[in-house]
């Protein structure tokens, strides 16, 4: 199970660039990961020689861009063990997916008094739709915590189950930690209580192979972009019989059946979710990266990712000072963690400085931080295309931040 | 490494380390919360001002980055004993230092050690750090003091 990372690294134009004057060392792919060639040259392809509107025209050229992008619903819901690509629905990313859920399922499924169970290990995009939806339905939130070493309360979780809870949902991996939650077990847990779920798998997508079938949630969520494909494109899966039975998300072209000012009928799912022209070039890239991934491996890429991130973590905490936030037993590549006395926004411009991209913050998971008793973290997000070289500059770059410091 | 010191100059790791007026002031006439939502840096800054309109005593405490605590820990020296009209015109002075683009030089003359930021151009996402407490003051003293954000 090698991967040939030189071949790989290749394979990225820009790891051959320089930030402030020093090789790119990329260490941020859990905020947007980098696009091999095949992807750009898809998009710029379908540009200049394929390019159309969809589900419209009858020549043709749109005929083919219909085919083309069709066909990377069937490749991701392939790449993502989907049993039907209609079970599959084009959104922007993973927020746009989860947005649609509260909206379209939640509105119709979620009343007064009834209970959505999060985990305090959520991104914020999968707990401000459903504060909104539970603020204009008079629902409650319930937050299952979190352990010190940053995995979930499995047990806390499931002594928040009960009549009143009508959705669980929660990170498959968290994107500050890089906590892998159980997913099969929460789901199987909540299928006893007949309670919906909703699994955030834009973290997991880019690390490891997803089988959404075995893992079991009725919603799971994933954006293009963090999967080497471009900005623009994801995917919400859902199960069949939910999706027929939820109501439009947004109203416009493409999404009816027919249209007249005494009432309207809706397309079949997915078009019933796709209203307007959608991003198509952007599917289109997100099917290159689909099948660049396809051809590397999933599995190689996690088990190689495995062994880099044992050597990230080793050689990080060689380093006086330093302390890694989230110690989770199964972990994907991330790695948060914060030094003695400099504050991460320090680290994130001074390793800036030494050519190194790594991201400063809360990571868009404030109540994370606060369980873990930090305002923000330094986090290291590992990715195929990394490879010791990088972990050995972001140790060197720390070594500088601590030297300057004092 | 040679535009890394440029940013974090020597007085402004000092006052990292050792921010002066680093407390709650229990008198205080004016406070404000300040917050920048993309680093999670939050400060209060305090003010005492007298019937004369002099800012007679400053100090703040919270949790930051070092441009912010040095920043806030410098300005709170710099501006005290100042009248509110002299603070407001400072607020502009400093603002004008740490957002004038690179290349323009920015007139210090009247900024004493502040000058320290100058560095912060070379970096527009620190502009945030640098004025987080500039902002809180500007708060404290001309709006009643309601938390402010820097994004």
């Amino acid at each position: 199970m090698s991967l040939d990372t030189e071949k790989i690294r290749a394979d990225f134009p820009i790891l051959a660039t320089q930030m402030r004057g020093q090789p790119l060392t990329y260490l941020d792919s859990a905020a947007s990961a980098q696009k091999p060639r095949a992807v750009i040259e898809a998009i710029s392809d379908f540009y200049s020689a394929h390019y159309a509107n969809i589900h419209r025209g009858v020549y043709q050229l749109s005929a083919e861009a219909t085919i083309a992008y069709e066909s990377v619903r069937t490749r991701v819901a392939r790449f993502i063990g989907a049993a039907n690509p209609r079970e599959l629905i084009f959104v922007r990313n993973a927020t746009e997916a989860i947005n649609l859920v509260a909206r379209s399922w939640g509105e119709t499924e979620i009343g007064r008094d009834d209970e959505i169970v999060l985990t305090h290990m959520e991104h914020h995009a999968n707990i401000v739709p459903w504060q909104m939806l539970a603020s204009r339905v008079g629902a409650k939130i319930r937050v299952a915590a979190v352990t010190d070493s940053g995995e979930l309360d499995v047990e806390h979780l499931k002594s928040l189950l009960g009549p009143r809870t009508k959705l669980l949902a929660f990170a498959h991996v968290s994107n500050a930690l890089g906590s892998i939650n159980p997913v099969h077990e929460l789901t199987a847990l909540a299928r006893e209580h007949g309670i919906t779920t909703l699994v955030d798998g834009a973290q997991a997508a880019p690390h490891q192979p997803v089988d959404v079938d075995a893992l079991g949630a009725d919603f799971y969520a994933l954006s293009g972009h963090k999967v080497f494909g471009p900005t623009g494109a994801g995917v919400l899966h859902g199960r069949l019989p939910l999706l027929e039975s939820m109501p439009p998300f947004l109203g416009g072209g493409d999404m009816i059946e027919s249209v007249s000012f005494e009432g309207t009928t809706f397309a079949p799912v997915p078009q019933k979710f796709e209203a307007g022209t959608p991003d198509i070039a952007s599917v289109i890239g997100f099917g290159a990266a689909i099948d660049y991934l396809s051809e590397v491996g999933m599995d190689k890429i996690a088990a190689y990712e495995q062994s880099l991130l044992t050597y990230a973590t080793e050689r990080l905490e060689d380093l006086p000072g330093l302390r890694i936030v989230g110690t989770a037993k199964e972990k994907a590549a991330v790695i948060s963690f914060v030094l003695e006395n400099i504050h991460p926004h320090d680290i994130g411009t001074i390793l800036d400085g030494c050519g190194v991209a790594i991201r400063a913050g809360h990571h868009c998971a404030q109540p994370l931080m606060d369980r873990m008793g930090v305002p923000a973290t330094a986090r290291a997000s590992l990715s195929f295309y990394n490879n010791r070289e990088d972990v050995d500059r972001l140790i060197t770059a720390l070594e500088k931040t601590q030297e300057l410091f004092g | 490494m040679d535009d890394l010191r440029e940013l974090y100059q020597a007085t402004i790791l000092g006052h990292n380390k050792k921010p002066r007026n680093f407390h709650v002031l229990e008198d205080a006439t004016h406070q404000a919360d300040g917050r920048n939502p993309l680093c999670g840096d939050a400060l209060t800054l305090y003010a005492r001002v007298n019937d004369s309109d002099i800012v007679e005593e400053l100090a703040f405490q919270g949790t930051g980055c070092a441009i912010s605590k040095a920043s806030a820990s410098l300005m709170t020296e710099f501006v005290k004993g100042k009248t509110l009209e002299e603070v407001h015109r400072d607020f502009e002075r400093f603002h004008d230092l740490v957002t004038s683009p690179p290349g323009v030089e920015p007139d210090t003359s009247e900024l004493g050690k502040l000058a320290v930021f100058s560095g912060v151009r070379e970096y527009p996402v620190r502009v945030k750090c640098a004025t987080l407490a500039w902002h809180a003051l500007r708060s404290a003293l001309e709006e009643g003091g309601e938390t402010v954000k820097t994004e």
